[in-house]
């Protein structure tokens, strides 16, 4: 989920223009191949005895990796969101695959996994076809009522997943102490990665509901408009 | 006269209040109060515009410009706390918190770390922090003239949880059986550092108390006194901040303790901002503020 861009009308150089077509291209073909690659395995069940997960897993790493390119684009200036926002937002999305996913494989193949995948594939698609046709101008009114509405689903489904799989991989990191630095060291400093991700998941709490009434607040705005035109 | 008040969230018409030309906003507050018990006046501002600056409440209706069926706004600013109750709060938490987990309590360490030995600079350190904190609640209740009575409740929460937060997070580590002290040479010094940041940062205090004398709203270029310490004015225009971050740096390199530079490297950063703030409004205010001066660290800005 971003921040709703501005009207198409922004003052973007046209390398600049080029290249976020090219990159918002690149991220909509590449979440689309997750969502055919994830409705793949659910119609075809058996496919070699692989997960879910191994599905999906080098493209899933790949395109949500490349996502952090959007809080530089930010801090360039070329988009108009928050850079503050936008790192928040893809901060939770790297934490996820990867300090969660790819380290702990017990977060994954349960509900919370799918319930995440399917969240984000969805919400991606639409929201990278969003932004290509927003700098060509040539977004459809259909496309803007998904990207606008879909979200209320899910947005919490997301969000639910996103916890599900961040307490399953607890265990492991209070077992393992893993990623922690541990007294005694010259600094007297300590890190416990379990009780970080016990922090990533309370901060939620505040985090979610603000995100979730903002979009609401920017359906309103937007689709409101335009059954006035 | 009569003057309507609207409120700044939907000009909704609250009251038409009557006044004479020479009652002061404060007088209408009360009016206010009167017909709407939850706005007590310390809730209230006025303002000439929706989204328009704060009204003075000393000044008088005439002063202001307002005639018969004029319009004032007036914003809600939500439940109030008084100033003294919020320092009073946040620092009576860090000397709690730090007391207790100084006692080694089994809830943070297991069982037994009580029994364990601790480093003659962990106990120095409990008892700086003790000092330095009373000091506060000492200063807040007799020391510090505060410009306003009240600032909104959810100040209140957020300010504790900052204190008490880093309090405990100071304390865990410092108290910590496995904490590792630094050579005594190094918290020696320091530790007369902070002495000397602490007898500062109240010299300060007394000194800016002094400035002004008790219900006169006169603003004065700060000045040295006759404690030396207070020459730190000529250096900056906030050498309370500038103790004070000194004092977090030194107890920071007595314990060699990186949570403490956090916390003092956070306390440093809201410190600047303000300091930046006021050194501004110092510049505005007086023609013949000193050149040379910074804001917080002395030479640098």
């Amino acid at each position: 989920m971003s921040a709703a861009k501005k009207a198409p009308s922004r003052v973007l150089s046209l390398p600049a223009r080029i290249y976020l077509i090219f990159y918002n291209a690149i991220q909509f073909l590449g979440w689309s191949f997750l969502l055919y690659k994830m409705v793949d395995f659910v119609v075809n069940q058996d496919l070699e005895g692989k997960s879910l997960w191994e599905h999906v897993e080098i493209p899933l790493l790949i395109f949500q990796s490349g996502a952090i390119l959007e809080v530089v684009h930010c801090a360039c200036g070329i988009t108009p969101s928050s850079t503050i926002i936008t790192f928040a937002q893809v901060y939770s999305r790297v934490f996820l695959i990867w300090p969660i996913l790819y380290k702990v494989p017990d977060a994954r193949d349960q509900i919370g996994f799918s319930l995440l995948l399917l969240a984000w594939t969805v919400t991606e698609v639409l929201r990278y076809l969003y932004y290509v046709l927003n700098l060509i101008s040539l977004v459809p009114g259909f496309l803007l009522w998904c990207r606008y509405t879909f979200f209320i689903i899910l947005y919490p489904a997301g969000v639910t997943g996103e916890l599900l799989c961040c307490y399953r991989a607890l265990s492991h990191y209070s077992e393992t102490q893993e990623f922690s630095i541990l007294l005694p060291n010259a600094w007297n400093f300590t890190f416990n990665f379990y009780y970080y991700t016990i922090l990533v998941m309370l901060a939620y709490i505040p985090v979610f509901p603000q995100l979730y009434t903002h979009m609401f607040v920017q359906r309103k705005k937007i689709l409101g408009n335009k059954k006035h035109d | 006269m009569e003057i309507g008040i609207l409120s700044t969230s939907g000009g909704k018409q609250l009251a038409t209040l009557t006044v004479d030309p020479n009652s002061t906003l404060k007088e209408l507050k009360t009016q206010i109060h009167r017909l709407k018990s939850h706005l007590y006046p310390d809730r209230q501002e006025f303002r000439q515009e929706p989204r328009g600056k704060g009204l003075d409440e000393s000044k008088t209706v005439a002063a202001l410009g307002l005639k018969n069926h004029s319009k004032l706004y007036l914003k809600d600013l939500g439940p109030q706390v008084a100033w003294k109750t919020v320092f009073l709060t946040e620092y009576a938490g860090p000397l709690f918190v730090y007391a207790w987990i100084y006692q080694r309590p089994w809830l943070f360490y297991g069982e037994g770390a009580a029994n364990q030995p601790m480093s003659q600079v962990a106990h120095i350190a409990a008892y700086c922090w003790v000092i330095h904190y009373t000091k506060r609640i000492l200063e807040t209740l007799f020391v510090h003239r505060f410009s306003h009575a009240t600032m909104p409740v959810r100040n209140l929460f957020r300010n504790c949880a900052y204190y008490w937060i880093f309090a405990a997070y100071v304390a865990y580590h410092v108290n910590h059986p496995l904490y590792t002290a630094p050579c005594q040479m190094q918290s020696y010094i320091a530790l007369g550092f902070w002495t000397i940041c602490e007898l500062g940062n109240f010299s300060i205090h007394w000194a800016l108390r002094n400035l002004r004398p008790p219900g006169s709203k006169e603003r004065r270029i700060p000045r040295p006194t006759k404690d030396p310490l207070t020459l730190m004015f000529n250096l900056v225009s906030c050498p309370n901040y500038t103790y004070e971050v000194g004092g977090w740096v030194a107890f920071t390199i007595m314990t060699q303790c990186l949570p403490a530079g956090l916390f003092a490297f956070a306390g440093f950063y809201q410190m600047a901002v303000w300091a930046i703030g006021k050194h501004r409004a110092y510049k505005k205010d007086f023609k013949d503020y000193p050149r040379g001066r910074k804001a917080i660290i002395p030479f640098v800005f």
